[in-house]
């Protein structure tokens, strides 16, 4: 069985600012009021790329810090994959408007901004890392499909993992086609040698995902795929023995065994 | 870093300017025969040659899928037609169970022309995209995973990988991991990208596209040629069945460049580790590499940074090609296409010499073939680097001559 103890815990989305804000509001000590996220400016990027750098990029790069922080480990050979349900809609949408338009033209930077890698290629570039990073997608079951990647890279070899999953909406007329209502990401790094930090356990049910009982957390949990990671967030906000079924494919979803 | 289990390449196919099907794409290789040709697709005005596939507009994808209509997903259809592919993938998912085949999917811009095209028809008052834009179906990067898994009925772990130019070599490298983790029983591996206008109009801005065919590794090499394809594989686990001609993944090495975000480490130095780690997942030393098939775009810094990583590995002993100067680059399908070339090299013994190149750059110290060589083939390796410095180098070997002697 894919096994993973969590080392470091990142969070931004609406009303979560970081993770142990999030934690707290997900203990329930806090009432939870969804105000717009707002994403910091990536101050770990050389100036050229942070000038460059749009709203996807700023939220990877800030989930990622936050989580490497909280797990104390050192970025400079750190795996990472990387996981969206869309690509980047605003950069998408200034280069269909450009090729839409008599002059069809697209700047330089947009056009290598556009890859569904580039937070992969700005947070490597950030950290000095040669280690293997990944982007993936998989609609709804982005997140999913990041976490099954990321404890099979562990498996394969590696003492620690970066997994960094995160959404950011669309502006119009994309945005009416979209299923991301504000940007939200969650950034886990996962080891694999025993710590003191708290382990799971993956296999594959037909169970339904867990819900969380705070109407307001569970519908964002239902409109943003990244925020699929809720329930899993909420337990490690106050881990004890369990089990969250996390949403993946139409056809299965993943459960995970959870130890303190 | 530990050895890997090999897996086994039981089928594949692929539709590319190169041809439809194996055998089409073994003979154009053999002819020496570019398929590049000055773009004429859709409306681009721009003066580059492009790999184009004939007949992908006329495909029809099955009434049950029709959402899922677009140029990419169309390639996909053309692709999984061909050599009997489709047939048989339903066969054996049908004897493994469809929870047990998993589907890895590797692109870079996937249906994203349905949405240039949406975009010249936005409604003058409010803005919107029209009546029947269907973005997650024809233009996200799973609707292709999505679109295989659902005509090919295969329901367990999907996903598409989407680094840009070694988008589809990394799902080699991800299949095999759910494949050792006995997640999966067999895997559906391979990359569909198709010409867009984001592509020849993004590289154009970045003066990376040729005026002419691309030119690899040619001392007046000017940039790359964009093409389209379609490449699939069935992979597996080794067994009682697999023949001594079948062709295994004994290696993967993956790496980031941590450099540029389109312009590769100057010393290669991604690349060279992405090799060596090709080299050791499978146990091999460099001196075991037959033939290696290069990214060799024809962009002038690519190639030189390549050469650079190889040479440091390899010396100037490794007879090596770009069969880019034949097919063009397939960007997200480039890494699947030439896993496919590597499959086909092994089993027909054949070096493909790279197409286009007059001059070879002295300068750049590898064995570079101009022309195709003859010779029993055991190991090789194929690169793919892309955007961002994500890099990819998969290593294959004919069964009967996966371990070094």
């Amino acid at each position: 069985m894919l096994s993973a103890h969590v080392l470091g815990v990142g969070v931004l989305g609406p009303g979560l600012p970081d993770w142990p804000t999030a934690a707290a509001l997900l203990r329930g000590e806090s009432p939870y009021v969804a105000v717009a996220s707002a994403l910091p400016p990536p101050a770990a990027l050389p100036p050229a790329e942070r000038r460059r750098a749009g709203r996807v990029v700023r939220l990877a790069l800030a989930i990622g810090a936050q989580a490497v922080a909280d797990a104390g480990v050192c970025t400079g050979n750190l795996p990472a994959v990387f996981a969206s349900s869309a690509g980047d809609g605003d950069n998408c949408h200034e280069i269909c408007e450009a090729l839409a338009s008599a002059e069809r033209s697209i700047s330089p930077t947009r056009f290598h901004n556009s890859v569904h890698n580039a937070a992969a290629g700005y947070w490597s570039i950030a950290q000095g890392c040669q280690a293997p990073s990944t982007a993936l997608c998989a609609l709804d079951a982005s997140f999913g499909a990041g976490l099954l990647e990321a404890l099979l890279q562990l498996r394969a070899g590696a003492e620690s993992v970066l997994l960094a999953a995160y959404d950011v909406d669309d502006p119009p007329p994309l945005r009416a086609h979209g299923s991301v209502s504000d940007a939200f990401g969650v950034a886990l790094v996962l080891g694999a040698a025993p710590q003191a930090r708290a382990r799971l356990q993956l296999s594959f049910t037909q169970a339904p995902p867990t819900r969380l009982t705070e109407p307001a957390l569970e519908a964002l949990r239902e409109s943003i795929p990244a925020a699929r990671a809720l329930p899993l967030l909420q337990w490690l906000s106050r881990p004890m023995q369990g089990c969250v079924v996390l949403d993946y494919l139409p056809e299965q979803r993943l459960q995970l065994h959870l130890t303190p | 870093m530990t050895r890997m289990d090999a897996v086994w390449i039981r089928d594949y196919t692929a539709a590319s300017a190169l041809g439809l099907g194996r055998a089409a794409t073994r003979a154009t290789l053999e002819a020496g025969r570019s398929a590049l040709a000055p773009c004429r697709f859709e409306s681009a005005a721009l003066s580059t040659w492009v790999g184009e596939v004939a007949g992908v507009d006329a495909v029809r994808l099955p009434a049950a899928h029709a959402a899922y209509n677009c140029r990419n997903n169309r390639l996909a259809q053309l692709g999984l037609s061909q050599d009997g592919f489709a047939e048989r993938a339903r066969a054996r998912i049908a004897h493994w169970g469809a929870a047990r085949v998993g589907v890895f999917m590797g692109t870079s811009t996937s249906g994203v022309l349905e949405t240039e095209l949406a975009y010249r028809e936005r409604d003058a008052l409010t803005g919107a995209l029209p009546q029947g834009f269907e973005y997650r179906r024809a233009h996200n990067a799973f609707a292709l995973t999505d679109y295989v898994r659902r005509v090919l009925g295969a329901t367990g772990p999907a996903v598409t990988i989407c680094t840009a130019c070694s988008s589809s070599a990394k799902v080699f490298a991800a299949a095999q991991r759910m494949l050792a983790a006995d997640l999966i029983d067999a895997a559906i591996v391979g990359g569909v990208d198709s010409l867009c206008l984001t592509t020849l109009y993004g590289f154009h801005s970045l003066q990376l596209t040729a005026p002419g065919p691309c030119r690899p590794f040619d001392r007046m090499r000017d940039g790359l040629s964009i093409s389209e394809a379609a490449a699939f594989a069935w992979l597996e686990r080794p067994s009682g069945d697999t023949a001594g001609s079948d062709v295994l993944l004994l290696g993967t090495g993956e790496s980031s460049d941590a450099h540029h975000m389109s312009s590769p480490h100057p010393e290669g130095a991604g690349a060279r580790r992405a090799m060596q780690a090709a080299l050791q997942t499978a146990s091999l030393r460099a001196c075991d590499i037959d033939y290696i098939n290069l990214h060799g775009t024809g962009t002038p810094s690519n190639d030189a940074a390549e050469a650079r990583a190889v040479h440091a590995l390899f010396g100037s002993q490794v007879p090596c090609s770009s069969t880019k100067g034949a097919s063009g680059h397939a960007l997200g399908a480039a890494g699947a296409l030439e896993a496919l070339i590597c499959a086909l090299a092994l089993q027909a013994g054949l070096m493909p010499g790279g197409l286009n190149t007059d001059e070879p750059d002295t300068s750049l110290q590898v064995d570079y073939l101009t022309s195709n060589r003859r010779a029993a083939l055991a190991r090789v390796l194929s690169n793919s680097f892309g955007f961002g410095g994500a890099n990819c180098s998969l290593l294959f070997a004919r069964a009967d001559g996966a371990r070094a002697s």
